[in-house]
């Protein structure tokens, strides 16, 4: 099959068959693809739990991008009260970047969810095909001379094989999926901390190449929906005070 | 013949529906060559649902080797389009 089918059969293939060259003696293959196996598994397993631990701290990522759009929105309404309209748009343009960055991260998140589940089944299908490979061993090795016992475990090495190659090839996706998102998070720190906003006095009067940056990102018509927004909260609410009512931290 | 749904496992599917497997593969394959991302879903939806359709399961025990590999359920246009020629945890 020339196709997708064909490629990924091609590589799988490959791996397998560079898995089973390595027992070159026809007399140790059964013991020595077993042990074989035995340490694949090893890796396995070791790479389900890093995928694991890389999707929690993504999830600590999003924990931490909820935090900040929060922190924002309270800004920018501290802004707005005091009359500093070009603060709070500043502002809400950081939260709208920050915003679609935490929904991309949760549907990855999710996307993770569902592979680390497929995972961990593969990895007990892998587990149980290395034990039946185990009495399969035990049963070739007293019934048939070396010669024949190669023939025999031949196919059942290879399904073994391919099992393990398809659960690597499953992890690796994984871990390249985690890459992808640890380095956008990364990248949106790096912003954050750039133009780091902790005191509203800090953004001061000109641009910087950050705030322009974000105000293309982010700026448009959401922006500008939010500001009218809340200048009529404020504006309704009267004086200066209401409007830090909804943030946690104060400036 | 056998056919594994790569990140799935393997199921066991009647002779004749290779040849339709193969034909839509061609056709998925000429999708992302064409940069048809809409086509190139539906055809590979209708490979994992002749897979299914007229597939049984193997059991886990079961040390053979697949015909054919199909690739992911949640593959990725861009991983279509590109190989798959990670090394992943088994080195080469």
């Amino acid at each position: 099959m020339p196709g997708l089918a064909g490629r990924m059969s091609t590589v799988i293939k490959s791996k397998i068959s560079r898995l089973l060259d390595r027992a070159e003696d026809p007399g140790e293959t059964l013991d020595y693809g077993y042990q074989k196996q035995v340490e694949l598994l090893q890796n396995v397993k070791k790479g389900v739990a890093d995928v694991v631990t890389s999707k929690k701290r993504l999830q600590m990522q999003t924990q931490k991008y909820e935090q900040q759009i929060v922190k924002l929105d309270t800004q920018a309404r501290q802004a707005l009260s005091q009359g500093r309209e070009d603060l709070a748009r500043a502002a809400l343009e950081r939260k709208a970047v920050i915003q679609g960055e935490l929904q991309s991260l949760d549907t990855q998140v999710k996307e993770l969810e569902a592979q680390q589940q497929a995972l961990t089944e593969n990895e007990k299908k892998l587990r149980t095909k290395v034990e039946a490979f185990r009495t399969k061993k035990e049963v070739i090795k007293a019934q048939y001379s070396a010669a024949e016992a190669q023939v025999q475990i031949s196919e059942a090495a290879h399904g073994v094989g391919e099992q393990m190659a398809d659960v690597g090839l499953a992890i690796q996706r994984a871990e390249d999926k985690t890459e992808q998102m640890k380095a956008r998070a990364g990248a949106v720190e790096e912003l954050e901390a750039a133009g780091t906003f902790e005191d509203l006095t800090a953004l001061g009067e000109g641009q910087d190449d950050i705030d322009r940056e974000l105000a293309q990102l982010g700026a448009g018509a959401q922006v500008d929906d939010e500001l009218a927004k809340m200048k009529a909260e404020i504006g309704s609410g009267g004086g200066d005070a209401p409007a830090l009512g909804e943030g946690k931290e104060g400036a | 013949m056998i056919v594994r749904i790569s990140g799935e496992g393997q199921f066991k599917i009647p002779d004749q529906d290779g040849e339709r497997l193969n034909e839509l593969d061609n056709r998925a394959v000429s999708a992302v060559e064409q940069g048809d991302e809409a086509g190139f879903r539906e055809l590979f939806h209708q490979m994992l649902e002749l897979i299914s359709a007229d597939g049984n399961a193997l059991p886990d025990d079961e040390l053979v080797e697949s015909d054919v590999i199909v690739p992911p359920r949640d593959i990725s246009f861009e991983e279509a389009k590109g190989e798959f020629t990670g090394e992943g945890l088994i080195p080469d």
